[in-house]
């Protein structure tokens, strides 16, 4: 079964139609990439999919249940972790304490056992840091752990917020152009990171421009364009499909 | 209730109304071009009532309620350059505290200056006793002068705002600031301007009001807070919708005092306000609707 | 226990040191107004989680603390004696709520014991903070303060306005309140040592609470809504839920405070429910740096008992209506927080302990 189902989904802004009419879904295991040109809805179709808007018309289906226009908070909840095209720190935190937001659904001490420091909520904070140091390490800035998230580099703040979304241990993780910004050098080694996180049980579906990337990565392409799907297969198709081309190089 | 009661009781209403439909609209002219609500709008009302009646035992009634103004304008320009002006990109949060900051310190100076006596100027025409027939029902004739100087301040500023070039430059700069900066308007003198403005109705429409409903050191909190239910009601920055919306709430405070004790009275204009800001809070977040009328 | 609550032991020094030198010089008077002061600042530290973490300004927290205040001493002064069969009084009767003695006229009083009349302030306090709390914590900015400000003075009339609360006299006559067999919270002078441990027991041990709440799950919530609520909210932060709760436990705190102040006044007046003294805890908490617990404590504990003092005279509300001005305009990050070319003027608490602390 589909682990994401997008059903004929649409956004309207008044007149204008960010996404219409899209359908696709997403295999367990799989890594899906969204493209298309600036414009195409690749951001919005996030935004739907994880709660921030709630679509004009269509569904969401997540192992098989409707979670269109659920609160963001819900569908994290649900096991869906995302991270952002501009990276969203939060400010005044160290890096260690960002990855340890991530933990929140995974957790559940509430307003008097945390008062109280209950043994309970004492172990689960042991658990927690443990599990978000870890986390650190598996990217690589495990020596980063003390330092305010917002004053580290940006490379860094993207493992942050990368780890971050996977301290959630989500079962479908999207991420925003999580190349955005990085080198060549850096952009293979996320390349690696997304396979490896693949590789531990997390789907992935990913909106990115770096057309190399993708190419290598994704199991399976959807081409957005003026909100609509113009098409959807695997990367060797997507390249030799005249409709995408078109649409990237113009007539 | 006999008709003759009931269009006293209207007739209050519309005064009380007007005032606070100036107030709002001193909150509005402020918001429109600085995006902060001035929490000291009040203290300006109560500022040129008391100026008035200070002047007053040295000048002529009209001499004394013009210089209050003028002195109420100067210390509106003087509150902007020394507390807003300089400034960088500050947060709502602190805009809020500096202005309920200003609205004390004006109280408690006004508390040392004038002490907490009640204070009023004398009638216009006439005395507390004179009062002329309007369709049967008695009243004031300072209630015409409240209700007359409010709505001649209302056709001014819209003329203001409509016809002369410095009024456009202030709309404009109240619709896109960098464009306004861009098309070489000092928004900057533009927005000292508007807290010399606000000062200058509060403090008039303080003056002409203080006969009836007198002067005291602590009015400018519940003015603010009505004026502020008016600006909400009519839409942040609506000024013509913000003397309907004052109107109404003046005359559903009027008529509230037949059923509600009077120590309550103010606890209805507050309700109003938490109502609307609880049924239509995001309809009065500077949607676009709003924001395509904000100007006078 | 953690090392980081160690922090407190200091604290706990100081308090004890000052009460002795009190004691040494003959200047037991002073206790009288720092126990005030720790009552007030149990309301502020409350306050200075709701502003400085979760980031929602409230200017009607002085209607929390009236509500603590007021309800704990109209139920422990108001004879009950014409509604003895009343179905409301018969059931906190029957409760062992109910305490019969003497008015000074001889006559029968029948009254609210002070440990049913504290739940009872407090729980109303908590439920109004709650139903308050859903549609106005869904505001933000100036409509927030407008919201809060308008509940503030809606409090101040109805304790001005009803007979019941004493009106403009407000209530006077409270009896002391036995927390525990020999434990009492009252004004009686040979009371005063026991009740300033009593009062600094209370805020030393909701500093601890709250120094946890920070430094837990909910905390780290709290703190991301405020670093970026987007984000917050895509890691399962329940944003408004929080928001909410936060608002709940500070208007707890507040109605304690309002209780225990007024057991240990003896009685409230109408001026604790006015909007300059919500205004005063937004500055005092504005001057400690917002987020910043010790910052509002010490804080807290410093303007309060300068103002008790009387220190500033009949300037009392302008020199509060001062210092917001002054700390947001050159030092919106506290006065802890102040810099002299890059030298701090006093070193930050919170900082320091947060690295000890990990």
């Amino acid at each position: 079964m589909a682990l994401l189902r997008i059903n004929q989904l649409g956004k309207h802004f008044g007149g204008l139609h960010a996404v219409s009419d899209v359908s696709f879904s997403l295999k367990e295991g799989a890594i899906k990439a969204v493209i298309g040109p600036n414009g195409a809805g690749k951001t919005t179709l996030f935004n739907l999919i994880s709660g921030v808007l709630s679509p004009t018309s269509g569904e969401v289906l997540f192992h098989g249940k409707a979670i269109q226009g659920f609160k963001p908070y819900r569908i994290a909840g649900l096991g869906v972790a995302r991270t952002f095209q501009n990276i969203k720190m939060f400010a005044g935190m160290t890096a260690l304490e960002n990855v340890m937001v991530g933990r929140h659904v995974r957790s559940g001490a509430g307003f008097v056992a945390s008062m109280l420091r209950t043994p309970a909520c004492r172990r689960e904070e042991v658990a927690i840091r443990r599990k978000s140091m870890e986390l650190l390490d598996f990217l690589g800035i495990a020596d980063c752990a003390e330092i305010e998230a917002t004053s580290l580099a940006f490379g860094q703040q993207r493992a942050v917020e990368l780890a971050r979304a996977l301290a959630l241990e989500p079962t479908l993780l999207l991420l925003d152009e999580p190349a955005a910004g990085l080198n060549i050098y850096e952009t293979a080694e996320v390349g690696r990171l997304i396979t490896r996180i693949r590789d531990l049980g997390v789907t992935v579906l990913l909106v990115e421009h770096d057309m190399s990337l993708v190419m290598e990565i994704s199991d399976e392409i959807v081409v957005l364009s003026f909100g609509q799907k113009i098409a959807e297969g695997l990367p060797t198709e997507i390249q030799r499909n005249p409709e995408v081309i078109k649409v990237y190089l113009g007539e | 209730m006999t008709v003759e009661l009931f269009i006293q009781y209207l007739v209050a209403g519309i005064t009380y109304g007007s005032i606070y439909a100036i107030v709002a609209i001193g909150f509005n002219i402020i918001y429109n071009t600085t995006g902060i609500i001035n929490f000291a709008q009040g203290e300006f009302v109560m500022l040129g009532g008391m100026l008035s009646i200070t002047f007053l035992q040295l000048l002529p009634l009209p001499a004394a309620i013009a210089l209050a103004v003028l002195c109420t304008m100067a210390i509106g320009a003087a509150i902007e350059m020394l507390f807003i002006r300089w400034l960088v990109n500050p947060g709502v949060l602190r805009m809020i505290i500096i202005t309920i900051g200003l609205s004390i310190l004006i109280r408690e100076a006004a508390l040392h200056i004038w002490g907490d006596n009640v204070h009023s100027l004398p009638y216009f025409i006439g005395n507390e006793v004179s009062t002329i027939a309007v369709l049967g029902a008695r009243v004031s004739p300072q209630v015409l002068w409240v209700i007359g100087v409010c709505a001649l301040m209302v056709v001014f500023l819209n003329v203001f705002f409509q016809a002369t070039s410095v009024g456009r430059e202030m709309r404009a700069c109240a619709a896109n600031r960098t464009a306004a900066i861009l098309c070489g308007i000092d928004t900057r003198n533009m927005v000292t301007l508007s807290f010399v403005l606000s000062a200058g109705i509060g403090a008039l429409a303080g003056a002409v009001m203080s006969p009836i409903t007198y002067t005291q050191y602590d009015i400018g909190t519940g003015l603010a807070i009505k004026g502020f239910t008016v600006a909400i009601l009519g839409g942040l920055g609506n000024s013509l919708a913000a003397v309907a919306a004052g109107l109404l709430l003046g005359i559903i405070e009027a008529f509230s005092v037949s059923i509600v004790p009077l120590a309550f009275q103010d606890a209805i204009s507050i309700a109003i306000l938490l109502v609307i800001l609880f049924v239509r809070p995001h309809g009065l977040f500077g949607s676009s609707a709003a924001a395509g009328l904000k100007e006078f | 226990m953690k090392l980081k609550n160690l922090a407190l032991l200091p604290l706990l020094a100081v308090i004890v040191l000052v009460q002795l030198l009190c004691s040494w010089t003959d200047s037991v008077f002073y206790l009288t107004q720092l126990t005030m002061s720790a009552y007030y600042s149990l309301l502020i530290i409350g306050l200075c989680v709701l502003m400085g973490y979760a980031g929602q300004i409230s200017l009607g927290h002085a209607g929390f603390f009236a509500i603590g205040g007021y309800l704990s001493a109209a139920l422990t002064t108001r004879n009950l004696v014409p509604f003895q069969d009343q179905f409301c009084v018969r059931l906190l009767d029957a409760a062992g709520c109910l305490t019969a003695g003497q008015d000074i006229y001889g006559e029968a009083l029948l009254v609210v014991t002070p440990w049913a009349a504290c739940v009872i302030a407090v729980l109303t306090a908590a439920v109004v903070a709650f139903l308050l709390g859903i549609p106005v914590l869904k505001l933000k900015g100036h409509y927030l303060a407008m919201a809060t400000l308008g509940f503030g003075i809606i409090i101040y009339r109805i304790v001005l306005a009803s007979s019941y609360f004493g009106e403009a006299d407000g209530i006077s006559g409270v009896p002391g309140f036995t927390l525990l067999p020999g434990l009492s919270v009252s004004g009686d002078f040979s009371n005063r040592a026991a009740n300033y441990y009593i009062a600094w027991g209370f805020l030393l041990l909701a500093m601890l609470l709250l120094r946890n709440l920070i430094d837990s799950r909910v905390g780290r919530g709290l703190r991301a809504i405020h670093g970026s609520s987007e984000a917050a909210d895509a890691m399962g932060v329940d944003t408004a839920r929080f928001k909410l709760h936060t608002f709940v436990l500070s208007a707890i705190l507040a109605a304690i405070a309002g209780v225990l102040l007024t057991h240990y006044n003896g009685g409230i007046g109408p001026s604790e429910a006015s909007i300059m003294k919500s205004v005063r805890y937004v500055a005092i908490v504005a001057v400690g740096g917002m987020a910043n617990l010790w910052g509002a404590l010490i804080m807290g504990v410093i303007l309060n008992f300068l103002s008790l003092r009387g220190l500033f005279g009949s300037y009392d509300d302008a020199v509060f209506g001062l210092i917001l001005i002054l700390i947001m305009l050159f030092a919106p990050g506290g006065i802890l927080n102040l810099r002299f070319g890059g030298l701090r003027l006093l070193p930050n608490l919170i900082a320091k302990r947060k690295r000890e602390g990990n």
